[in-house]
């Protein structure tokens, strides 16, 4: 959903695992939809390690566990690898994340995040396995992102980082701009490409 | 620089946007059922057209059962997603290969079958397998919804430019060794998200002596080791697979074409960001034993212990062995299969039937398994039979189904069920990809045939 972004400070999230596949965000079962609801995507994220096959919550997945909630996700290193599936970034959206901290994405996924203005910021792997800590300690742990400053900060410790974040995705991310807006008023340069 | 990516990629950059990003221009871009729908809604939304409806091909493959395709869907959810794909090209105009249409099968099958993906070209799909497409030597990649719905609206996309690896496989492979084993070789090493970032050029003697089908292969596994395309030079091979396919130029124009395609190829002096050689002589047949095609190990060999993985990663590899119910330190030689699966845009074409006939001729499926084969196209089923491959298989216990995807992501009712073992030669051992519970080991069509009529994890070079 296009939204401004500017300071987000929230609780988190964690969920330490490595190599989160796109089929896990979202399992293939639930992409035969052919509308964009992100309430819809949202209700099925990470389906089969939140709910039983039954339907009853697995107790003990973290989307279960009544003490954590807030709009960062923590995730371990290679988030969003496997498919290109823009339903996974909905499935994240839709529950309510604004913000997915990890030490390293998978390139179609994180574009996807951008597109549907859910922010992935990529800090160290120190920086990382220190919110864990802070956050498997006191779930009311509280993180800071500042999208204009670019930083992410971890309230408990105070420790900061820097966080990459291309100006022209700023641009659109705090004006709530998609690349679609940008790209059909750029029809001359396209006709003129394709004449030359 | 002065590489062949850096070629292409810039021959087609409209502008450079500030920040960092490059407006691509798209030579082709393909579309299918699953990834599409919201793109088309977005279009209606705003009151637009495609800006240029006649580089843009639609079929849907995800959804398709792979038996009596000429009776409507079963599952009305399926249906409704390939009904309107087939509504929104009518209302779009775009060009639409519908379910029992000879042209249609897997969009990555078809596009190279039908000369629509050609060297030197862009090419994108809402789907991560698009990278398949390389192997003609063009820069072909997946992407989101979102951007789907921006190549229709603009026949442009927004990116920023990846950096460039080249992955150089010399030597020779051994008998019985694959395409498909050489990829899982690769993300072996690299690991899965070893290549994010880059897009890879393939190249060295073994991959040159790759066939086409070998080399869609290799290609289209790109993405499993987390870059975002990989593609080789075109050569003579390229050359002779495309002479004459349906959309190739022909005449003068193919004379000209051919020409112009044999400059597509890295400068001597061409300096790539990153760089990794490998020997083909170490390249065993490739079995996965956890739940990313990373975790491979060659067929006669054990699961890693432990012991060996990098610590913050064990979480992880236990979660893996025990969701496969498999032991660290274990061998998989010799472990019960359930079902086994040729197909998929990994795995579908001539080549990998001809492979998968070649070992059980003679031989018997063995009992307790369930196989699908399904052709990654109607083409391919046509050459199937026209071959005989029909009749070897099928005097083996194996019958060829009708082409999609299957069981690579079952989306159709090709569901391997829980618990059950499946040797799979598509592309993702993911937990419950090939249905909720399934337990996916990816190999090549040599090694699903050996254990198709073996009923074990079986090391083909056995039976050759």
């Amino acid at each position: 959903m296009k939204q401004k972004f500017n300071i987000i400070e929230s609780t988190c999230v964690p969920l330490p695992l490595e190599n989160v596949d796109t089929d896990q965000i979202i399992p293939a079962r639930f992409l035969k939809a052919t509308t964009r609801d992100e309430r819809f995507f949202g209700e099925n994220l990470f389906r089969d390690w939140r709910y039983r096959p039954d339907g009853t919550p697995v107790p003990g997945f973290v989307l279960n566990d009544p003490r954590y909630g807030g709009e960062i996700l923590i995730a371990g290193k290679n988030f969003g690898s496997g498919s290109s599936r823009e339903h996974a970034a909905w499935a994240i959206a839709g529950y309510g994340f604004k913000v997915v901290i990890s030490s390293f994405f998978a390139d179609i996924h994180k574009n996807n995040e951008l597109n549907n203005f859910v922010l992935p910021v990529v800090v160290s792997e120190g920086f990382l396995a220190e919110l864990f800590e802070t956050v498997s300690a006191d779930p009311s742990a509280r993180v800071r992102v500042d999208v204009p400053a670019q930083t992410v900060t971890n309230l408990a410790t105070g420790h900061s980082e820097s966080f990459e974040l291309n100006a022209y995705k700023k641009y659109c991310l705090m004006n709530a701009l998609d690349d679609i807006d940008f790209l059909l008023l750029q029809k001359d340069k396209i006709e003129a490409w394709e004449k030359r | 620089m002065n590489t062949l990516f850096d070629k292409t990629w810039d021959a087609h950059v409209v502008q450079h946007v500030e920040g960092g990003l490059d407006q691509l221009y798209i030579d082709r871009l393909y579309c299918h059922e699953v990834t599409s729908p919201q793109a088309f809604d977005g279009l209606r939304a705003r009151g637009i057209r495609c800006l240029r409806p006649e580089k843009i091909i639609c079929m849907p493959d995800h959804n398709t059962p792979t038996h009596d395709q000429d009776k409507p869907i079963e599952d009305p959810v399926s249906k409704k997603q390939v009904d309107t794909l087939a509504a929104n090209v009518a209302e779009f105009g775009l060009t639409h290969y519908g379910m029992m249409d000879p042209r249609n099968g897997i969009i990555h099958v078809v596009g190279p079958e039908r000369g629509l993906s050609l060297p030197g070209m862009t090419i994108v799909c809402g789907d991560s397998h698009t990278s398949t497409h390389g192997a003609m030597g063009a820069v072909a990649f997946g992407i989101g919804t979102s951007e789907v719905e921006m190549v229709m609206a603009s026949q442009c996309i927004l990116q920023p430019k990846p950096k460039s690896m080249r992955i150089r496989v010399e030597g020779t492979l051994g008998e019985g060794v694959t395409a498909k084993d050489m990829a899982l070789y690769i993300m072996k090493q690299l690991t899965t998200s070893g290549a994010t970032g880059y897009f890879v050029e393939y190249a060295g003697e073994a991959v040159r002596n790759l066939s086409m089908e070998g080399r869609l292969t290799l290609c289209n596994l790109s993405i499993e080791m987390g870059a975002r395309g990989g593609f080789i030079a075109p050569d003579e091979t390229t050359f002779a697979y495309l002479k004459g396919r349906e959309h190739a130029p022909k005449g003068e124009q193919w004379e000209q074409a051919v020409a112009r395609w044999k400059t597509l190829r890295s400068g001597d002096d061409a300096v790539f960001d990153r760089e990794v050689v490998y020997d083909a002589s170490d390249i065993s047949p490739m079995v996965t034993y956890g739940t990313n095609p990373g975790m491979g190990i060659p067929v006669n060999g054990r699961i890693p212990e432990v012991e060996s993985i990098p610590e913050e990663g064990r979480t992880s590899f236990l979660k893996s062995l025990s969701y496969m119910g498999f032991q660290p330190g274990e061998v998989l030689l010799g472990k019960p299969v359930d079902y086994v699966f040729l197909g998929a845009c990994t795995n579908g074409r001539i080549e990998d039937f001809r492979a998968f006939a070649s070992l059980v001729k003679g031989r018997k499926k063995a009992p307790g398994i369930t196989a699908w084969l399904v052709p990654g196209s109607w083409e391919v089923r046509r050459q199937i039979q026209e071959e005989g491959l029909d009749k070897i298989l099928g005097e083996a216990g194996f019958a060829v189904r009708q082409p999609g995807c299957s069981a690579c992501l079952a989306m159709n009712d090709d569901k391997i069920p829980a618990g059950k073992y499946s040797v799979s030669t598509s592309n993702r051992n993911f937990e419950g990809r090939q249905g909720p519970g399934a337990r996916t080991l990816l190999a090549s069509p040599l090694t699903a045939a050996a254990a198709a009529v073996t009923g074990v994890i079986t090391d083909p070079r056995e039976l050759l």
